[in-house]
């Protein structure tokens, strides 16, 4: 092909700059309209009466409590999560067996389920008129309307978070390096924490991160069965639920203001993870084949 | 018991079929026991809650109570506004998507890290601050109020919150497969004396379709079940602007619980065939990409 051929066919792979420049124009503008305006209004609207005003409103005993249950109720969800992620995993990406792909879409059943129906369904278990309701009640425990119940609904809609990652990623990688640890006298715990978990490192925080996310931030769930105690059993989000409907805007924005920030931390750091995912994907590309043919 | 049985058998199975390939990798049988428990626990006993609560109420009490004129509002406005909201989601996220993978601009890794913000933020915080932006004294609020233009506490607020909560899907969707298109086949249709028009509607466009139509299906199943960032920017007028989700809270604070299973059973129901839609968009998807790459 002569020069002028390559050129023009380059040209023909791409736009006009014009066309390019508006598309990128138009998509730009859109980005900023739905998601960097929205962020800088949460910010604008909690220091809008300065900083004094912003902390003031942080260190409202029931802001604490709001933050305290959140951490709380991350700090047991996630870790349940992560170990199911790491078992259904480890089952599915390691064996075939019959119903696998079955399995694989029951774990991503907590995403299609809208987060009120799936608070309503705790309700119905443990609520007052519920299945366990009567026994609960007769030896006073309190889960419905109360932390426990908080924690299980925000277990729920986090529930395929890490596993979801951690299945493709486990599968791309084959058990070629798991064998090879076995047959080499490694135990199934060793070759689970030398072998495997140095492999998924990346992805394992990726899922991890979203999933917390996603438990310190979750509304429509723990809306419907935490029962709004003010001090007791209002999370972060409820909290500034309850503050907005009081028209207290600055003090809603200052709490909400902490969940933006929380937002911004998991973007980062799942970015950071997304690259050094690509990276080791790359290198492993890279490496020669093990067995070359003969 | 069920899990030892359940392996056993796919042991035998698969012993029979490939007798080679047996793995020697160890805790087949303890992570998909443990998948299973927890599975159960968390997510089908829970929901099957839902369906024994529903089948013990007679069909009038059912059909009364998810056909009132209140609750059909409701589905109009919650499918309505979720279809245009990711009608809106596939132009643009498709417009986002392939400035991100196409054209080089400053600033892309950020902006391409930012668009999973609606991922990350909790859905309290963007309905605050979206209807901070777009009320009566808003940033934006402000310039459309005086020529008649209400974005907020009406239909209008919902579809946007909706496109908010949407964007991500389609975008992350259709990414990686404008990523993975061979551009030789570009640059076959303009040695051929295609336009760059004629090129992107017949050989780029059929490509990424499926990815289109699975990103459509993500948004818009997710769109269904959102409540926390619509019910601060609906105005939740009933008959005009209130969702379905909101319907069943509103049945479950005035202790309908009948009603409110009856509804959610409703929104179970779709949310369970849209899954099957998605989970059949992704195959084909998958389907049709390995077919190119041979």
């Amino acid at each position: 092909m002569s020069q002028a051929t390559v050129r023009s066919v380059q040209r023909g792979t791409t736009e006009a700059a014009w066309v390019r420049y508006t598309l990128t124009g138009v998509a730009l503008v859109f980005m900023f309209l739905f998601l960097v305006l929205p962020l800088a209004a949460v910010f604008t609207e909690a220091l809008r009466k300065g900083f004094e005003a912003y902390w003031e409103a942080l260190k409202e005993p029931d802001a604490w409590s709001a933050i305290r249950l959140t951490l709380l109720t991350a700090a047991v969800a996630v870790p349940l999560n992560l170990v199911f992620g790491i078992a259904a995993a480890w089952c599915i990406a390691k064996y075939e067996f019959k119903g696998k792909s079955f399995l694989t879409t029951l774990i991503d059943l907590p995403f299609s389920v809208s987060p009120v129906v799936a608070g309503l369904i705790y309700v119905l278990v443990f609520g007052a008129q519920g299945w366990l309701g009567p026994w609960l009640m007769a030896n006073d425990i309190k889960i419905v309307f109360a932390v426990p119940g908080i924690i299980l609904a925000t277990i729920f809609v986090t529930f395929p978070f890490i596993a979801r990652e951690l299945i493709p990623l486990m599968q791309a990688q084959g058990n070629e390096e798991e064998q090879a640890a076995i047959v080499l006298g490694a135990t199934g715990w060793q070759t689970f924490w030398r072998v495997t978990l140095p492999n998924i490192k990346w992805g394992l925080i990726y899922g991890v991160i979203l999933c917390n996310a996603r438990a310190m931030g979750e509304f429509g769930a723990v809306s419907v069965v935490s029962g709004h105690i003010r001090g007791q059993t209002n999370t972060m989000p409820l909290h500034v639920e309850v503050l907005y409907n009081e028209y207290q805007s600055v003090a809603a924005f200052a709490v909400a203001s902490l969940l933006a920030l929380l937002a911004l931390v998991t973007l980062a750091i799942k970015s950071v993870a997304e690259w050094r995912m690509e990276r080791e994907m790359k290198a492993l590309a890279e490496l020669p084949p093990e067995r070359p043919k003969e | 018991m069920t899990s030892a049985t359940l392996s056993a058998g796919v042991a035998g199975a698969d012993g029979a079929r490939r007798p080679k390939r047996r793995t020697v990798l160890p805790g087949f049988n303890l992570t998909l026991g443990y998948t299973l428990l927890y599975l159960s626990l968390i997510v089908l006993i829970p929901l099957s809650a839902l369906v024994f609560k529903t089948l013990s109420l007679t069909w009038p009490q059912f059909w009364e109570a998810v056909t009132s004129p209140r609750v059909l509002a409701s589905y109009r406005l919650t499918f309505g506004a979720s279809l245009i909201a990711a009608l809106v989601n596939v132009v643009f996220g498709l417009l986002v998507a392939w400035v991100l993978v196409r054209y080089p601009f400053p600033g892309k890794k950020f902006v391409d890290a930012l668009v999973d913000l609606p991922f990350a933020l909790p859905t309290a915080v963007a309905g605050i601050s979206l209807t901070a932006l777009l009320a009566g004294n808003g940033w934006i609020g402000q310039f459309l109020e005086p020529h008649g233009i209400q974005l907020a506490f009406n239909p209008n607020g919902v579809v946007i919150a909706l496109i908010f909560i949407g964007l991500p899907f389609v975008v992350r969707t259709v990414q990686p497969v404008l990523e993975d298109a061979e551009k030789e086949l570009e640059e076959a249709a303009t040695c051929l004396g295609a336009t760059r028009w004629q090129t992107f509607t017949k050989v780029i466009f059929p490509s990424i379709a499926p990815a289109l139509l699975t990103g459509f299906a993500m948004a818009f199943a997710r769109a269904v079940g959102e409540y926390g960032s619509v019910i601060f920017i609906a105005g939740n007028m009933p008959m005009i602007s209130e969702i379905t989700p909101l319907i069943i809270i509103g049945k479950l604070e005035q202790y309908d619980y009948a009603g409110a299973t009856a509804v959610a059973t409703v929104m179970l129901v779709i949310s369970f065939i849209l899954l099957l839609v998605i989970n059949g968009l992704q195959t084909w998807q998958r389907k049709r990409s390995a077919g190119n790459t041979q």
